[in-house]
């Protein structure tokens, strides 16, 4: 079906909290794609980061909300320091986790992880994992 | 010279051969690396939501503990907390609305604003030790071993924190040098290695692996040289699996900087603990006659 | 009461590239006296090391050179070349001008150009002209349709100089050896080791700015590596050029192999606010589709591959001739690239292709920057000394963007070509006659009255 673009849904609510949540000017990004073409995590994505700002400015939620790149961002922050706009793509990757999350919608559930993965993960693994893909 | 030091939760499991050798390179180079009482988590990753004030708040505590004694500098060790630490400090020497609202919400004795610096070793070996200084104390120069830097992402990213250049950072290449290894070239020296997705998708951090691993071994290094627990890990622990599913990829030893650091100063083996490393460092090292023979 | 100047009937032009090659000219030719001060041994500028020029590609030493040959013979034209404009002024219709002279240490009246000494001198140097690609003497004609077509000695690198200096430090350890090669084998004796630097003083009553530009340092994009096969685009126009260093004959510089997948990167620095410059070079897209064109006719399967952002071909016959350069099978690659390193034999180029929604990869022999075009190095001093301004990224300030666009905020000091901003030679030669029709309009006048003054 084709997409209905109008002011309504790129005004959206969803928009806004990306927005308010990241603290990034969404609209300065002009789509030249160099987050996607350095993120060391992008081989796993289903939508590159670059589509994944082209879908916030578009307010495309639901796209979003089914993607798993949010999760597979590994915060590296590559994509962060070769901005040429200087936006913070890392954090509005943070900002679409947390939209989520405050959800209480988890990515991974901790209580299924296997017992022998538990004990071989060092704790910095445990810890930062949890941090970002449960709420 | 005593220097505060945080330590984190893996120095003190995992990674007890980062610690370790640490503590023990550093007191041969005269810096008593004083562990903070009572430190408590960083929190591993730093919040990036704008609102969520509630988790800087686990590391602002740590710079308190650090302030309270007395101390204007605190070293870490692990990349991760360096990082956390050092962003959490950063906000709240640049936000003073946030500043505020932690202070008041943490119920410590003294505010923080942003009274204590947060290094991470390397910069104390370069800035303060100096490379002149840890090349006059080394013994047992590190001759013939080839090795490759591996910095991960929290040394140098963001710009705000980063110990070195963002993009071409030399200060692991210039601490091998000064220990008598060759630094080999190494591109993917920033790459990430997949951080915390071994939790949620340890099948992408093998292939992470590979491709800095198997680059590594092209490169031709003896042993990949690192300063993150985590890096450590996901490209240690995925050896086999890395080798199993590429079969150009034959090994790949991973040593910790101090680890080497120590040994080149004459710090017993023992205590570099390099049965904890992964990928055989020890037996490396004991081929290259950089350890002593086992009787 | 009537405030005024009488005018002086005599213009300055800084900058002997394109566009103050044509103002210079049509001044002269409307029967005025121009001096003409470039500050490198030779006029031509940049155009002069391009291999061949879009959309036409024309070989620009073809269409170039008799420009220059017109203005070191026309009658009305006083060249300085090795000359900078060190001190100005006065106001509209009489600037008092003084310019140096730098010591060329060989006597211009004796030179004839016949290259004995370039040929012999025993220093070797990365020549300016060949961008690095190649080296010259100590002692040199930049290349070889320089006009003037008469040589200069280098004082940095000159081993006879240093022998000179170091005599004169009193400094103690071994001498430098006492050269004097040139002047042994100058069948004119022109030779000239006395001569000091000079200052030449003028008065002008209008001056043309044309110092055009340089291009972003690679250095400054410290994700695109410091490698040799790494290089920008002045340097590939000078590989690519039929009178170039290797004749044409495509080699890359590390080992000198012929390179078959090359990677053009345009926006390398430019529309990149976090790397200082936000504007939009406006000539990138045009000549990396047009060396990619050059390469193919050269390297017959060589493979091209081209990652931009958009691309921009507003002038005329431009989108006619990328849409020629895209059928004759080079690759266009949607997105930016974020990292290039060595890998080996090859070099990684690390991007993207929006348009299939893939992050790429492309093994590369070769790898061309093209670099944001930057006000020429020294064009902000230059400014200072004209009290004229400029913009964040030191391209001169017109009096008005769209209405007076040749005129300085100064009046009577009118700008042209890439110096007011970045620009491709059709519009850098419009401009240039455009600043010397105002010239002439201004001379066309005997008394001028400076603005700002009442009048009454």
């Amino acid at each position: 079906m084709r997409l209905e673009i109008s002011s309504n849904r790129l005004r959206n609510e969803f928009v806004a909290k990306v927005i308010e949540l990241s603290g990034q000017d969404i609209n300065l990004c002009y789509q030249c794609g160099k987050c996607s073409a350095g993120c060391p995590m992008s081989f796993v994505m289903d939508l590159l980061p670059n589509q994944i700002i082209r879908s916030v400015q578009l307010g495309l939620a639901d796209d979003i909300a089914k993607s798993r790149t949010p999760w597979l961002c590994a915060s590296c922050l590559v994509c962060t320091v070769r901005c040429p706009k200087g936006i913070d793509i890392a954090c509005v990757m943070e900002a679409v986790r947390q939209i989520a999350l405050r959800r209480r919608e988890d990515f991974i559930d901790p209580a299924g992880l296997e017992r022998d993965t538990v004990a071989e993960l060092p704790a910095i693994a445990l810890v930062s994992g949890f941090r970002k893909l449960t709420g | 010279m005593d220097l505060s030091y945080y330590p984190g939760c893996t120095l003190k499991t995992k990674a007890l051969n980062f610690e370790d050798s640490a503590i023990a390179a550093m007191a041969v180079l005269g810096v008593n690396l004083v562990e903070l009482p009572r430190w408590n988590c960083c929190g591993t990753v730093y919040s990036m939501a704008d609102d969520d004030l509630a988790h800087h708040i686990a590391p602002v505590r740590n710079l308190v503990r650090v302030a309270e004694q007395g101390s204007d500098r605190v070293v870490t060790l692990c990349s991760f907390c360096y990082n956390t630490l050092k962003r959490a400090d950063l906000l709240m020497r640049n936000s003073q609305e946030k500043r505020d609202t932690i202070n008041s919400f943490m119920d410590d004795e003294i505010d923080y604003d942003g009274q204590v610096e947060v290094v991470h070793l390397l910069e104390v070996l370069r800035d303060d030790v100096g490379w002149e200084a840890i090349g006059r104390t080394v013994k047992a120069p590190l001759e013939g071993l080839k090795v490759v830097p591996y910095y991960g992402c929290t040394l140098t990213r963001p710009q705000g924190v980063a110990i070195d250049s963002v993009e071409n950072p030399t200060v692991l290449q210039d601490l091998m040098k000064v220990l008598g290894a060759t630094a080999l070239d190494f591109p993917l020296a920033t790459e990430c290695c997949g951080s915390f997705e071994i939790v949620s998708d340890p099948d992408a951090v093998v292939e992470r692996a590979y491709a800095i691993l198997g680059m590594a071994q092209r490169k031709g290094a003896d042993a990949i040289v690192l300063s993150c627990p985590l890096c450590a890990h996901n490209l240690g622990q995925k050896q086999a699996e890395v080798a199993d599913k590429y079969s150009d990829f034959t090994g790949m030893p991973l040593v910790y900087f101090t680890q080497l650091l120590a040994l080149a100063v004459g710090v017993s083996p023992e205590v570099c603990r390099f049965d904890l490393s992964f990928g055989g460092v020890e037996a490396l090292l004991r081929e290259r006659g950089l350890i002593p023979q086992r009787v | 009461m009537r405030l005024s100047v009488r005018v002086v009937k005599k213009a300055l032009v800084i900058g002997g590239g394109v566009a103050g090659i044509q103002a210079a000219l049509d001044i002269a030719d409307g029967g005025y006296q121009v001096i003409l001060v470039e500050k490198t041994p030779s006029i031509g500028g940049h155009m002069a090391q391009y291999a061949e020029v879009f959309p036409t590609l024309d070989c620009p030493q073809c269409i170039l050179t008799p420009k220059m040959v017109d203005v070191g013979q026309h009658p009305n034209i006083t060249l300085l070349t090795y000359a900078e404009v060190q001190k100005v002024s006065g106001e509209v219709g009489n600037f008092q001008v003084e310019i140096l002279q730098k010591a060329r240490k060989v006597d211009h009246t004796k030179c004839t150009g016949c290259g004995t000494c370039w040929q012999k001198c025993p220093e070797k140097i990365p020549s300016e002209y060949d961008a690095g690609v190649a080296d010259r003497a100590a002692i040199y004609i930049p290349f070889a349709q320089a006009v003037p077509a008469k040589a200069v000695i280098d004082t940095e690198h000159c081993r006879y100089i240093k022998y000179l200096d170091f005599m004169e430090s009193g400094a103690e350890g071994k001498k430098p050896p006492q050269c004097r090669i040139c002047e042994r084998l100058c069948p004119a004796g022109a030779i000239y080791w006395e001569q000091e630097d000079e200052i030449i003083t003028e008065q002008v009553g209008a001056i043309v700015v044309a110092t055009g530009f340089d291009l972003m340092p690679v250095e400054r994009l410290p994700e695109y590596a410091d490698d040799p096969d790494v290089i920008d685009g002045i340097q590939f126009e000078r590989i690519l050029c039929p009178g170039g260093p290797t004749a044409g004959v495509v080699h890359r510089p590390s080992d000198g192999k012929t390179p078959k997948e090359v990677v053009f990167v345009s926006c390398a620095g430019s529309r990149d606010p976090e790397h200082g410059v936000p504007h939009c070079s406006r000539v990138c897209c045009m000549y990396l589709a047009k060396q990619a064109m050059l390469f193919k006719h050269a390297v017959h399967d060589g493979q091209t591959h081209i990652f931009y952002i958009d691309t921009r071909t507003t002038g005329k016959g431009y989108e006619e001739f990328l849409q020629r350069t895209m059928a004759e099978g080079t690759v266009y690659l949607r997105g930016k690239v974020s990292r290039i390193y060595r890998d080996g034999d090859k070099i990684k180029v690390m991007g993207v292709d929006t348009l299939s929604g893939k992050q790429v990869e492309v093994s590369a022999d070769l790898v061309v920057l093209g670099m944001a075009m930057l006000p020429s190095i020294g064009s902000q001093e230059l400014a200072d000394r004209l009290g004229i301004t400029t913009n964040e990224q030191g391209f001169f300030t017109e009096n008005h963007i769209k209405i007076d666009p040749l005129e300085s905020t100064c009046p009577g000091i009118y700008l042209a070509g890439a110096a007011q901003g970045p620009k491709d030679i059709p519009d850098s030669v419009a401009q240039g006659s455009g600043a010397a029709s105002k010239v002439l309009g201004l001379f066309a006048r005997s008394e001028k009255t400076p603005e700002g003054l009442t009048v009454s």
